[in-house]
């Protein structure tokens, strides 16, 4: 096994292999994709299965003795054979996303929980202070927690402190499409924390966004919109697959410093002279 | 007696939270429960007691992002 050490960042590769390692789980995916606003149920499974994501998010709501809607979608999650991430999406309290968190877990059968706790509706922005308290409060309790939080480095550390072993700092607001709103931000946080799993969530519209972010050293990208939405959610999530394994080849690869002026790639030693 | 089921009023003869999902036709399905605000797991559904008022959550998974 070769190590490949880039940007602080300590990579372990076999083969060609470049697994990403969530609290102790690794998975060769660094796409993970959310399963909601997609056309249909069919289009959802087939653009998980091209996005080759290993994890895919879901979340909890009522479910009626009728319809009973939330059995057929477990049943085509299960299909697919993929790791499930429960969020506690829309908790805008501590107790709400605690209580959410408990029965996913009891749901699930699992210790994950991607942590939302909203406080903003216009941006749905982190209320980062029930956040933290939230994490400590599942951290203690036996949860792996995927906190959706901002770039804040102290919210970051305090969110550490908690417990949590993987920090999901937004790239813009949720469902916005907008990219990386603020990549000076997101790169300090990675240079803050070169141990610990970064991923990017939410406000990712392109694929170039996840590209960046990758190449910005992130361990992954997590979205959802962004292939739903799109025209062809299918091709869209294989897009997103190939442009976060390009982000972090490009990585990998160690890219070249960038400079203020031309440098020219052509060789002038031997240039033809030709007039005067 | 009245309770309150997923938010909706809901009558039920039910003694136990295990005979309410059999009531609704939930007792098998992919469900996590709530009464009364306090998640109550799947192995203690049927030593947990419906009372006249109680608010019952019962949550299935759904799409999200």
């Amino acid at each position: 096994m070769d190590a490949i050490t880039s940007n602080n960042l300590t990579t372990s590769t076999l083969a060609g292999a470049d697994p990403v390692e969530f609290y102790g789980t690794q998975v060769a995916s660094r796409l993970l994709l959310g399963t909601a606003q997609y056309p249909s149920p069919a289009i959802l499974a087939e653009a998980i299965r091209a996005s080759g994501s290993d994890i895919v998010t879901v979340s909890l709501r009522r479910e009626s003795g009728a319809a009973k809607a939330g059995q057929s979608f477990w049943q085509l999650i299960r299909d697919l054979g993929v790791k499930v991430l429960p969020n506690t999406a829309g908790c805008k309290t501590v107790k709400e996303a605690v209580t959410t968190a408990e029965m996913a877990r009891d749901l699930f059968d699992t210790p994950w929980v991607k942590l939302e706790v909203i406080g903003e509706d216009d941006t749905l922005q982190p209320d980062v202070f029930g956040l933290v308290e939230a994490a400590r409060i599942l951290s203690r309790d036996g949860f792996q927690v995927f906190p959706y939080t901002t770039e804040d480095l102290v919210v970051a550390e305090k969110l550490i402190s908690a417990g949590c072993e993987v920090l999901m700092p937004w790239g813009a607001p949720i469902g916005s499409g907008r990219g990386l709103n603020n990549p000076y931000g997101l790169r300090s946080m990675r240079a803050h924390f070169p141990g610990i799993p970064l991923v990017v969530d939410a406000g990712v519209g392109l694929p170039s966004h996840a590209a960046m972010a990758m190449e910005l050293g992130y361990d992954a990208v997590l979205l959802n919109t962004a292939v739903a939405k799109a025209g062809d959610p299918v091709r869209m999530a294989r897009a997103f697959a190939r442009a976060i394994e390009a982000g972090r080849e490009g990585l990998l690869a160690d890219p070249m410093e960038t400079r203020d002026m031309a440098a020219p790639s052509t060789p002038v030693m031997g240039r033809a002279a030709f007039g005067q | 007696m009245k309770i309150i089921v997923n938010g909706e009023p809901a009558e039920t003869g039910a003694g136990t939270l295990a005979d309410l999902l059999n009531e609704l036709d939930l007792a098998d399905a992919m469900i996590a429960t709530a009464v009364n605000g306090a998640m109550v797991r799947k192995v203690k559904r049927s030593e947990i007691a419906i009372r006249d008022g109680d608010r019952v959550e019962i949550l299935a998974p759904m799409q999200g992002g």
